[in-house]
């Protein structure tokens, strides 16, 4: 197992897992963290793109202390786990069903944050005989935060970002992460975090990166690299919705930040299905369960009894 | 130099994948690209469509299949494979592009990418032409793989059946391959079979429709900055 990070570093209330573990998913080796009792009511957490298990290390403890074994993993090239080939949306969603299949063949409730959300969306809708329930924290995406601009100007916009990603690809075999002292790494997480503590982001630093010669750096693989293009559209995910036969609840942070998708209630309102608990939370950003761990743990646990 | 066919293979390095990129005719002037279709390979010589072609003849093995590397635990994507087509284009400098089934629609996606690099594309008939359709099919999760391991990886074949082509997506590639290449005819449908990104493609107005023959002698001989 992994070196339980360097973590000399405290944040009240956040607890490392209790248990570690790897999962094998097409010859791929997974990273898995549990927190409560190893008999407990197994439940899924499935963390954001960009994330790793550790994210939930103020969340989990509080759902486990209900009595529940919370379950988590890093996602491929994510966290501890093995860095691959390549990575897809229906590659994640198989390594969700691998990490399910070690807990056992019991439907169980799942989590998800923002784009853990929207896996658990689609993997609720091909294998509902595996989810007993879904919580959707901030997952759902929706075409708002699309630039509406004209065609020309698109196109042009379009190779840029297509270029941009073609030279990332040509360099990423030898790239490594920029290595930095644990605050710089915390303050460069903060600018895509805005809302997030520093003392937060420092712990997240100690646990999400590691401490090379040279300094901190984050252990996601490098190859991997935020924003993107592709035929993908975000209303796709908000299609699953309808129709999942399960609980289901979906909670919406309302204030617009820039990981978040600028989701409005009323964009989420005719997806839901029937009975579905809907729950948007002012004055709270995309991290619904960082910013407020107690209120999304109460709910979650309401909600599951 | 392979021993079976003769021919000469250069190794691409695309982050963590070996590509064997093959030189199926050796020759000068502006080389010809082949891409293959969904589980096939790199044919062992010129296929007879591209006899006339004038220049080099180089083919291009995609991630996980033919002599390039298969990866562990699929997450195959037509973006992935159009940056393998990247890295044969960095390697042969200007190209023009023949793509069968999948090798087609990728060879698109890079027409759109690098409109200064690739000198005309043409789309043809081949395996996994149509990928998963316009819109996203009812979902299913593939966790084991039938059928032996290695090249075709069975990950890719079943991956490359389910991937979605919106009809408007492939149409934003086309039409920055019609604004930015400064090509009259930067892509040429050769296909007879048309899923909706083909027709989508084929409707565009400068897009012309040629069997591969006509067509690649149409870019053959095309006033362009260089002479073939």
């Amino acid at each position: 197992m992994p070196a339980d990070g360097q973590a000399e570093v405290s944040y009240p209330g956040a607890r490392r897992p209790d248990r570690r573990r790897w999962v094998d998913t097409g010859g791929l080796r997974l990273a898995v963290s549990e927190w409560g009792h190893a008999d407990a009511r197994p439940i899924l957490f499935a963390h954001g793109g960009f994330d790793f298990a550790g994210t939930f290390d103020v969340f989990a403890p509080m759902v486990a202390e209900a009595g529940w074994r919370v379950v988590a993993w890093d996602q491929r090239g994510h966290g501890d786990s093995a860095h691959a080939h390549l990575y897809s949306w229906e590659a994640d969603v198989r390594d969700a069903l691998a990490v399910i299949d070690s807990i056992g063949l019991a439907p169980l409730p799942v989590l998800g944050h923002s784009k853990g959300g929207s896996l658990m969306l689609q993997l609720a809708d091909a294998v509902p005989h595996r989810v007993q329930a879904v919580i959707n924290l901030d997952g759902l995406p929706s075409d708002r935060s699309w630039p509406d601009v004209p065609e020309h100007t698109r196109t042009r916009m379009l190779v840029g970002e297509i270029e941009a990603w073609l030279e990332h690809r040509s360099r990423a075999e030898d790239a490594v992460r920029r290595p930095g002292t644990l605050d710089q790494l915390a303050e460069r997480r903060g600018r895509m975090n805005p809302r997030l503590s520093k003392e937060w982001l420092r712990y997240l630093v100690a646990v999400g990166a590691r401490c090379d010669a040279d300094g901190w750096r984050w252990k996601i693989d490098p190859a991997l690299r935020l924003g993107g293009f592709g035929p993908w559209r975000p209303e796709w995910s908000m299609w699953r919705l309808p129709s999942l036969g399960m609980p289901v609840m979906c909670v919406l942070g309302l204030e617009v930040e820039t990981m978040g998708w600028g989701t409005r209630p009323d964009d989420v309102a005719p997806y839901l299905p029937a009975g579905a608990r809907f729950i948007p939370l002012d004055g709270t950003g995309h991290f619904v369960h960082i910013e407020k761990p107690r209120t999304i743990a109460d709910l979650v646990i309401e909600f599951l009894t | 130099m392979n021993g079976l066919t003769g021919r000469r293979t250069v190794s691409l390095r695309h982050v963590r994948i070996e590509l064997a990129l093959h030189e199926l005719r050796v020759g000068s002037g502006r080389p010809l690209l082949l891409l293959h279709g969904l589980a096939e390979q790199t044919p062992a010589a010129v296929p007879e469509s591209a006899a006339a072609w004038p220049g080099p003849v180089w083919g291009l093995d995609f991630t996980g299949h033919g002599e390039s590397t298969v990866p562990i635990g699929g997450g195959y994507t037509a973006e992935i494979l159009m940056a393998d087509a990247d890295q044969a284009l960095s390697e042969l400098g200007e190209a023009t592009v023949l793509g069968r089934g999948l090798g087609a629609y990728v060879a698109l996606l890079l027409a759109g990418a690098r409109p200064g690099r690739v000198q005309g594309t043409v789309l043809a008939d081949g395996p996994g032409l149509a990928g998963g359709g316009p819109t996203p099919g009812s979902p299913s999760v593939v966790q084991t793989v039938p059928g032996p391991s290695g090249a075709p990886d069975p990950f890719a074949v079943i991956e490359l059946t389910r991937d979605v082509r919106p009809p408007d997506y492939a149409s934003s590639y086309v039409r920055q391959a019609l604004q930015l290449s400064g090509l009259e005819v930067p892509v040429v449908v050769s296909a007879i079979v048309r899923p909706p990104w083909l027709a989508a493609v084929a409707g565009e107005s400068g897009v012309v429709s040629l069997p591969v023959v006509e067509a690649l002698r149409l870019l053959a001989h095309r006033p362009g900055r260089e002479l073939v």
